[in-house]
């Protein structure tokens, strides 16, 4: 299923920044020197909330400073993106929508909200796929399939957005991007609202289709531990700056910045049997 | 005595009860309860908070019946008894200084300039700038909103908190400073509180006794450290096992969480992984094992479970224990 | 839910903002300050009719048939009518009359409703079904047959039309009132509030109704334009004011059958009737767009 080789830079590198800057007039939001995320790779930025995450999320999918898009002026970006061999900075907004939604989908934090209410899930997968030129028993197949590969029922289907759960919305928006084929998923905070058994499902999920599938996974949240179980690199950012990036494993054992150190230690310790004596 | 205590409550919006006789008690330092959204915990908090009046059983407060209490009784509970909740516990309308200050003459005449120097006291005792009196929720961050409701809630000089998901809404960061500061307030003025959370991990820290609650019933309740080092219950030890912890082992997925609770026998044999026959046609009662009390049929045969898999975690090759004994 | 773009920069702690009312209205989109301004525009007129109006007003009392229906000119700019009065005097004195129907029936409708709504959503249960059973009545009477009843009723004058309008408005506002109230009622700063021991009262009018007016403001805003309209029509129809008054409604009556041979008659009070409810309808629809994101 991965579509690595198809991949025109080679590698199976999906996403490329290089030297990005997000200014509104003279503030920087967002700056990062360096990030890839290759197939089969879970890349997660890590910081609270004005650190610039989710802005260079936003800015990977061309969504900020996106004039024609969004309507928000004033916004600078500079810098290099390559998305999916597509470079985000030049693109005209056809040739990004090209990209989102099928072969880079974006998935937040309410999926609910981003789920049209009027619509069955079902609805909703058939014709997200009709857009895409998938009809009839292929995409009947295709949504199932999809479904199933998220760990849910394809009985889901039936059923409009309000009579989900949160957890289950999460997943079927995860279901929706592997549908339309998407090779890499970007994920805002997407467990933050739920409960941390289902949030254990989603990570349960991602990871599955990481190592089965070869999904490639940006990951931004504040959470350094839910972080820590899932993402190969990671990035922390402060007050739009990376502090210290580095392998997950490395980065967790050896903190360097003494803000990594604090999110380290903000993690509520569960006591171990060790610790009882 | 308690200060606060559920004998037997059972509380219902509609037809169906989402609480179902829970007994609970509240005195100095600190309680928590523990389930998902749906658990019934925060209905169980109003319904604590005199907010909501029980279908059946007993809220005291002391020894007397919450729902019995006169008019001047009532206002004593009142400032003895405050919530902290998860968010917009602040009117929107209000200034930082407003809300502190409804909360300090709701029951006492108050000059204007003592008004204003209890208000930058408060402020101070949680941590915040006095200059920050003058803002609206919008223009504080998520975490300063926190600390001024806290604030606000400290005002009445209460013996007791019910802190309804005191953290959800934050940063983990912001979410440890503001547990720090709980920790330190309960410690340094003898208050105690109920903390209600579905984050195994927050209790751990702040709480000697725990309640978990699934479905709207207590499924096992005892000393903190029991329920997270041993679990007797499967639903504790899949909320204990879904806690993501610094160092690469994943938080463990616990059956299927879109399963609705059972109406009949167990209501978490659905989600279980070791239910039996028997779950299915008898109801646990909560019985006595190991120092705590649990709902459950399999009960010894979970905390065998437990046992081996926190040996199993705690080993020594795990990352977060050289990081916190770093410093 | 997060902000489409750059959430991280917006969430941020903002630096304290200082809120001049000038500045707020700066903020506001475009329509709702042009709405404002032609508004402001038009209770200038009103309040300043004695000493800009180029002509006296003159009740009934005089004619000056010499100068009957002249068509606009220097002297005249919209005109004469029937009885030799200057139409564009006329008009800005029935400024008066509509922003004072305007007014006095969006205090009393609102007033109204707003107090018997937040109470309502406030307290639920019986108190709030009793209250929802009286606007459904009110409500199941056509506004204009109602007013239409009532001004029959009533002596024909600008307090009937007043009162016949707000007592078949102010049940929308209560309705209105009322289902935002009951939201607001269940948001944590309310029950914050009760375990405070904040009596009702207090809460009702500290917390909830104060939180529950941006529906309302706006609705208001939109709903001038219907004031004058339908208060315009009910003196067409001659049951609000009279002569001598200067009322647009009624100058629209009487200058109609003039249309073929003297348009401007009718035409400049009947623009005035449309410029007025436009502005409060831009302005409604600003405040809409600003308020209730």
């Amino acid at each position: 299923m991965s579509r690595a080789e198809e991949s025109p830079m080679g590698n199976g590198t999906l996403i490329r920044i290089r030297g990005l800057v997000v200014r509104i007039g003279d503030r920087v939001i967002a700056s990062v020197p360096e990030l890839d995320v290759g197939s089969g790779e879970c890349v997660a930025i890590v910081g609270e909330s004005g650190s610039g995450k989710t802005t260079t999320l936003l800015a990977a999918l061309g969504l900020v400073g996106d004039v024609s898009d969004l309507g928000v002026r004033g916004v600078d970006i500079s810098g290099e993106i390559t998305v999916c061999g597509v470079d985000v900075v030049a693109a005209g907004p056809g040739e990004l929508r090209g990209i989102r939604g099928s072969r880079a989908a974006l998935v937040m934090q309410s999926p609910q909200a981003a789920l049209n209410p009027t619509m069955r899930l079902g609805t909703l997968m058939r014709r997200a796929l009709a857009r895409h030129g998938v009809k009839g028993a292929a995409a009947r197949s295709r949504a199932e399939e999809a479904v199933k590969a998220v760990l849910l029922d394809p009985e889901i289907m039936r059923r409009y957005p309000h009579q989900v759960s949160g957890g289950q919305a999460q997943r079927f928006a995860i279901a929706l991007a592997l549908a339309l084929g998407a090779e890499i998923v970007l994920a805002d905070e997407p467990t933050s609202a739920l409960d941390v058994t289902v949030q254990a499902e989603v990570v349960a999920v991602l990871r599955r289709l990481r190592d089965e599938r070869g999904l490639a996974v940006l990951l931004v949240s504040h959470d350094l531990a839910l972080v820590s179980t899932i993402a190969d690199r990671v990035l922390v950012m402060r007050d739009g700056a990376v502090v210290e990036s580095g392998p997950a494993a490395e980065l967790f054992d050896r903190p360097r910045d003494a803000y990594t150190r604090e999110l380290v230690a903000a993690v509520p310790a569960l006591p171990s049997r060790e610790e009882e004596r | 005595m308690s200060v606060l205590s559920a004998d037997a409550v059972t509380l219902a919006y509609g037809a169906a009860p989402v609480v179902h006789e829970v007994s609970l008690a509240v005195d100095e330092g600190g309680v928590g309860l523990i389930g998902e959204s749906g658990s019934g915990k925060t209905t169980l908090a109003r319904a604590l908070l005199g907010l909501l009046r029980p279908r059946s059983g007993t809220i005291r407060y002391g020894s007397r019946d919450l729902a019995a209490l006169d008019r001047s009784g009532r206002a004593e509970f009142r400032r003895a008894v405050q919530p902290v909740f998860q968010a917009e516990a602040l009117d929107p309308r209000m200034t930082a200084a407003a809300s502190i200050g409804e909360a300090l003459t709701t029951h006492h005449r108050m000059s204007r300039a003592g008004r204003r120097a209890r208000v930058a006291e408060l402020l101070d005792g949680v941590g915040l700038d006095p200059a920050l009196a003058a803002r609206r929720p919008h223009q504080m961050s998520g975490g300063q909103r926190q600390r001024v409701a806290i604030a606000r809630a400290l005002a009445v000089e209460p013996r007791l908190l019910v802190l309804d998901e005191p953290t959800s809404a934050l940063d983990v960061t912001v979410q440890a400073r503001i547990l720090d500061l709980l920790e330190g307030l309960a410690g340094g003025r003898g208050l105690g509180y109920l903390l209600i959370t579905h984050n195994l991990g927050v209790v751990g820290r702040l709480c000697r006794t725990s309640h978990v609650l699934f479905a709207g019933r207590v499924v096992e309740s005892g000393p903190t450290r029991d329920l997270l080092v041993h679990p007797a219950h499967p639903y504790t030890l899949a909320l204990r096992d879904a806690v993501p912890r610094l160092g690469g082992e994943p938080p463990r997925a616990s059956g299927r969480t879109e399963a609705a609770p059972a109406a009949t026998g167990c209501p978490f044999r659905l989600r279980c992984p070791l239910a039996v026959d028997r779950c299915r046609d008898e109801a646990p009662e909560a019985r006595e094992v190991t120092g705590r009390r649990v709902a459950c049929h399999r009960a010894e045969d979970v905390l065998e479970r437990a046992l081996d898999a926190s040996r199993w975690r705690g080993g020594t090759g795990h990352p977060a224990h050289h990081i916190q004994k770093g410093h | 839910m997060t902000a489409p773009v750059v959430p991280d920069a917006a969430g941020a702690a903002t630096p304290a903002l200082r809120r001049t009312p000038l500045r707020w209205l700066v903020g506001v989109d475009r329509l709702a300050v042009a709405g404002a301004a032609l508004l402001a525009l038009i209770v200038l007129a009103a309040l300043l009719a004695p000493w800009i109006a180029p002509h006296p007003e003159d009740g009934g009392s005089a004619t000056h048939p010499l100068e009957a229906l002249l068509p606009p000119s220097a002297e005249h700019w919209f005109g004469t009518d029937q009885v030799g009065r200057d139409v564009l005097s006329r008009v800005l004195y029935g400024a008066r009359t509509s922003l004072l129907i305007a007014v006095a029936v969006l205090a009393i409708s609102g007033g109204v409703g707003v107090v018997l709504g937040v109470v309502a959503g406030y307290a639920g249960g019986w108190v709030r079904d009793v209250i929802m059973r009286v606007t459904d009545v009110f409500l199941a009477f056509p506004a204009l047959l109602l007013s239409l009843a009532l001004a029959v009723v009533l002596q024909p004058s600008v307090t009937t039309v007043i009162v016949a309008i707000a007592v078949t408005w102010w049940p929308w506002y209560a309705r209105l009132t009322a289902s935002v109230a009951a939201s607001v009622a269940t948001r944590a700063f309310v029950d914050s509030a009760r375990c405070l021991g904040v009596p009702a009262p207090l809460i009702v009018f500290r917390h909830v109704l104060p939180n529950s007016l941006t529906p309302v403001l706006v609705q208001l805003s939109l709903d001038g334009g219907g004031v004058i309209l339908t208060a315009a029509a009910l003196s067409y129809l001659g049951l609000g004011a009279h002569e001598p008054t200067s009322e647009w409604g009624l100058m629209v009556q009487q200058g109609q059958s003039l249309f073929t041979t003297n348009w401007w008659v009718v035409t400049f009070p009947g623009l005035a009737i449309l410029i007025t409810a436009f502005a409060f309808n831009v302005l409604g629809e600003g405040l809409r767009a600003r308020l209730t994101r």
